[in-house]
């Protein structure tokens, strides 16, 4: 069912696009030799370059190009080979050229398409309308002093990856699902790292409501969105204000609004007529950026597996289930730990292991899958044990959590408390006797009809066996006995 | 024969021969600097300490016997090549209180030469300007007079503080940048040779930018021969500089002595304008005459789109100097003045740091790029630019350089052409050209005016093809034989 919400005109429809900015994963910045990690005193990594000193140049960071044609690629994108950079030029305190380089004109990469899931399982796809480079800001903040502001230039400069979509969104569950998808994508690409609490990723929302069958009416964009969560939250409430300005007669004006994430609420920021005129021209300092198709190649041949084609090979080599495939592609590091523990094992029973127990263990401890509760290795070694019958999968789980308390290795485990298996028919024999001589009246029962009682004496045989015994040898010794 | 009379390959040659020290040659110019410059102004800061340290090193290095022919030579620097440690201002009192961190590049390779530093040369503020009237440190006299006549006259511009410190003789050559011919104009004005090498063959790391797709480094001295031997250490690709070209330097004194013979010389129709001073265009058919003579073939061209070479010049310059100079805030270096908020600290910073000039081609250059003025304005000027880089493409499938004037005029008094800045401007109609399409050209002095004020013929060429352009100034210097000197100079 398409996401709507109700007026007192009627039925309005929701349109969306996102302008997410993902800074680049580099060791220095976009323009200069500058370190691009986060974090560090402040003005600790700024360059003349970055301060915009007289007579410094821009020199282009060939890694933060090769970053973002992997993104573009990522996004099933075309690579631009002729890109340019241009100035976007206004006065800020932390803008220290007056310009900010962009790409305006000729960005780096065109149009593309990603394919998000939705709760009921609907996949939709939502299109790219390019991806270009920009150099970022410095950080102004006025609470530092009573009567000045203070600047901190380490992230002037860092290289963003800014990705435009088509309005294709129709939801903020979908909003959600986009900039999830982004973020995942980019991430198993290794070419931001999603942070959105630091912001290194962050969106801006243009939000638009229509009638059905309408074109699009006036949008307002709202600015640095800095969480999955708000995001889908500013475009419903802002989705609902301007339903509210049109049905009191009113008309939503084309502005820049922020999200107060505190209030709940969007505010406008500036309007169209106090818009900048941003005077963008050929950046003169800098020749166009001309790529060859070898070196885009050669990227794409070294481009990890994506999410989606992971989930689909997951479902065809391991034959597990599409969703349970989309839990465990949800990262790189979970994907890798499956497929550690799945490779060369029953495919369906690791992701039955993983997405039960060891979530549940890893989420009980606090761990996380780079520092798991239980390695890989491990694990695998008591699906193995499993596999060849040393041990049965109930005893299997107390071993598994014997491992996340002890990290012992599973055969230690075993070896140590005597827990393998027993499949000796002999001895499943005389502990089936034995039982069912000391239940005499419950053969009786059993003989005269009541068939459940099967089960009460297997589970007597294996209490007998402390849980060691071998289940379908056990099952079969009953039934033989029983006659 | 003073010690003034020696270029700087004279020098050179009696620096290796031991005849004299760097520092005996360092300490003649610094005292120069020091009786003439308070009359000129050629200098906005002197560095005569600097200087002395650098000629001691310099003899140093000629006793150790690894010395380049600049070493030990006493030159001007542009103040708009940044210099570690000393001031830079761009003539600009916005930068009144700036000292760099860090070396231009070419300053610095100067400086590995064992060139020695005299001074920060004065300039049109930001290099905008054609008679250094719009330095915020006063105007440079050139030290050339009228004959009879004791009227200040301007030195040209924008590198005015460089060409009257060589042609004053208080230095023995000079850093100039051009833009729209700020260093052919002022090599006119004041009787010296100076190249605007190709665009890209000089970095302009640490040069303080006024029009980036448009400046070009280059020497200014008292021959063709000391102009190859500074561009020489000038020139080279630089990682700094993406704009920088990545092809080898050849040795330019070389192509000094290839003489002009069997070369086609091209004279384009279009710098025949009316109006034009008869003067000028008896020298230009001198040099004309003087080239036929070497056995060069003269060839009638045309370069149809050089009446619009102005207009184009003074939309795309303004545009890219309206942001290069954006960054003159207040909020990181130089000169603040304080306000009530934020927009108010940058009003009063920049209306109280830049000159008018300035402000008017910042106002021009944020007008053509606005939006609803950018097509009109920039973009036609950037299609027309094509349009005059192929027109100079077209021409050079049939030359090997092209002659023309350098400028519409001899030096002008100080307050002339001061009511309406378009007079200025024009003063930039045969230089802009070449500027446009990023090809070297060289102004080389020619002859007398009849007030007995020096004139320079401009010799263009192909793209990295300076080696030609040497060879043909080199051939007019010869054949012109200019030996007069200006009145005001260190004897």
């Amino acid at each position: 069912m398409a996401y709507t919400l109700e007026g007192r005109t009627g039925t309005w429809e929701v349109v969306c696009g996102l302008e997410i900015h993902a800074q680049v994963i580099s060791e220095s910045k976009l323009f200069s030799g500058a370190s691009a990690t986060y974090g560090g005193a402040p003005n600790a990594h700024v360059s003349f370059v970055d301060a915009g000193f007289p007579g410094m140049l821009p020199v282009i960071n060939k890694e933060c190009v090769a970053q973002a044609v992997r993104t573009g690629l990522g996004l099933k994108a075309q690579i631009n080979l002729f890109s340019r950079f241009d100035r976007k030029n206004y006065f800020y305190a932390d803008l220290p050229n007056g310009y900010q380089i962009s790409q305006f004109a000729h960005p780096i990469v065109g149009t593309g398409q990603v394919e998000i899931e939705l709760q009921d399982g609907t996949i939709k796809h939502i299109g790219i309308t390019r991806l270009h480079l920009e150099q970022d800001a410095g950080k102004s903040m006025h609470d530092q002093h009573a009567s000045k502001s203070v600047i901190d230039l380490n992230r002037a400069g860092v290289a963003l990856m800014e990705i435009v979509s088509e309005p294709d969104i129709r939801s903020p569950e979908e909003a959600g699902a986009y900039l999830r998808k982004i973020r995942q994508i980019v991430r198993y690409l290794g070419t931001c790292d999603g942070n959105m609490e630091e912001g290194s990723m962050r969106a801006d929302v243009n939000v638009s409501v229509r009638k059905a069958g309408e074109e699009f009416r006036t949008r307002c964009e709202i600015k640095n969105v800095n969480s999955v969560r708000f995001v889908m939250h500013a475009v419903e409430t802002e989705a609902i204000r301007q339903i509210e300005v049109w049905e009191s007669g009113g008309e939503v004006v084309q502005e820049t609004r922020l999200y107060d994430p505190s209030k709940g609420e969007t505010r406008s920021m500036r309007s169209k007529e106090d818009a900048h005129d941003y005077r963008y021209f050929p950046e003169p300092d800098l020749l166009p950026l001309v790529l060859e198709q070898e070196w885009v190649d050669a990227l794409a041949a070294k481009l990890p597996e994506l999410p989606d084609e992971k989930r689909r090979r997951f479902c065809e080599q391991y034959g597990i289930p599409f969703y349970d495939a989309g839990v465990l592609v949800a990262d790189q590091a979970t994907a890798d730990f499956y497929e550690t523990v799945a490779k060369g094992r029953d495919g369906k029973l690791a992701a039955n292991w993983i997405s039960g127990d060891f979530f549940a263990a890893m989420n009980r401890t606090g761990k996380s899958i780079e520092n798991p509760p239980v390695s890989a290795a491990d694990l695998g070694a008591l699906l193995d044990l499993i596999a060849d019958k040393t041990i049965n999968g109930r005893i299997a789980k107390d071993v598994f959590e014997e491992m996340v308390e002890t990290g012992k290795a599973p055969g230690a485990i075993v070896e140590e408390k005597g827990l393998r298996q027993v499949t000796d028919t002999g001895a499943i024999d005389a502990a089936v006797t034995k039982v069912l001589a000391d239940n005499a009246d419950k053969v009786a029962e059993y003989k005269s009809g009541k068939d459940k009682l099967f089960g009460f004496f297997v589970g007597q045989v294996m209490k007998a066996m402390q849980g060691k015994g071998n289940p379908a040898l056990v099952n079969e010794a009953v039934k033989k006995q029983l006659g | 024969m003073s010690i003034f009379d020696l270029t700087i390959a004279g020098a050179a040659k009696e620096l290796a021969a031991r005849k004299v020290s760097a520092v005996e040659l360092v300490t003649a110019y610094n005292g120069a600097v020091e009786a003439l410059n308070p009359r000129l102004n050629a200098y906005i800061t002197v560095t005569p300490e600097l200087a002395l340290a650098q000629a001691k090193q310099a003899d140093a290095r000629i006793a150790a016997g690894n010395a380049t022919p600049l070493t030990g030579i006493p030159l001007a620097m542009k103040d708009l090549f940044c210099t570690e440690g000393v001031r830079t201002t761009a003539a600009s009192k916005i930068l009144e209180p700036f000292v760099p961190q860090y070396e231009s590049t070419v300053s610095a390779q100067l400086k590995a030469a064992g060139a020695v530093m005299l001074g920060k040369a004065n300039l049109d503020e930001f290099a905008m300007g054609s008679s250094n009237i719009t330095s915020g440190y006063g105007p440079v006299e050139n030290p050339w007079k009228r004959a009879g006549a004791d009227a200040k006259l301007v030195p040209g511009g924008s590198s005015g503080g460089s060409a009257a410190a060589v042609a004053a003789r208080i230095a023995l050559g000079a850093t100039g940048t051009d833009t729209g011919g700020s260093i052919r104009q002022p090599a006119a004005f004041t009787g010296l040779a100076g190249i605007k090498p190709t665009y890209g063959r000089c970095s302009r790391y640490g040069i303080i930018a006024f029009a980036s797709s448009l400046d070009q480094a280059g020497p200014m001295a008292r021959n063709v021969e000391d102009c190859a031997l500074m561009l020489n250490a000038m020139a080279g690709f630089d990682v700094k500089d993406s704009t920088s070209a990545e092809r080898a330097v050849p040795d330019f004194c070389a192509a000094l002595n290839r003489g002009v013979k069997g070369l086609r010389i091209g004279i384009p129709a279009e710098y025949r304008m009316d109006g034009t001073n008869p003067e000028i265009v008896a020298l230009w058919e001198k040099g004309i005459s003087w080239l036929r003579a070497q056995g060069a073939e003269i060839v009638d061209i045309s370069l149809p789109h050089t009446k619009y070479g102005l207009a184009v010049y003074y939309i795309v310059a303004p545009a890219e100097a309206s942001s290069n100079l954006a960054r003159y805030d207040g909020v990181r270096f130089g000169a603040r003045v304080d306000g009530v908020d934020l927009i108010d600290m940058y009003e009063r910073t920049r209306a109280a740091g830049f000159g008018a000039e300035v402000k008017r081609r910042i106002m021009i250059g944020t007008y053509v790029l606005s939006h609803g003025y950018y097509d009109a304005y920039y973009l036609k000027a950037q299609k027309v630019r094509n349009l005059m880089l192929r027109d100079f493409t077209q021409a050079f499938a049939k030359v090997d350089a092209i002659l023309t004037p350098t400028a519409p005029s001899a030096a002008f008094g100080l307050g002339e052409k001061m009511d309406d800045p378009v007079t200025m401007y024009l003063n930039d109609v045969f230089t802009v050209p070449a500027s446009l399409a990023g090809v070297p050209a060289m102004s080389v002095p020619a002859g007398l005016s009849a007030e007995g004020l020096p004139l320079g013929l401009q010799i263009i060429g192909r793209h990295f093809d300076e080696e030609t352009v040497f060879a043909v100034s080199a051939a007019i210097e010869k054949a012109a034989g200019f030996t007069a000197l200006p009145e005001v100079r260190a004897k």
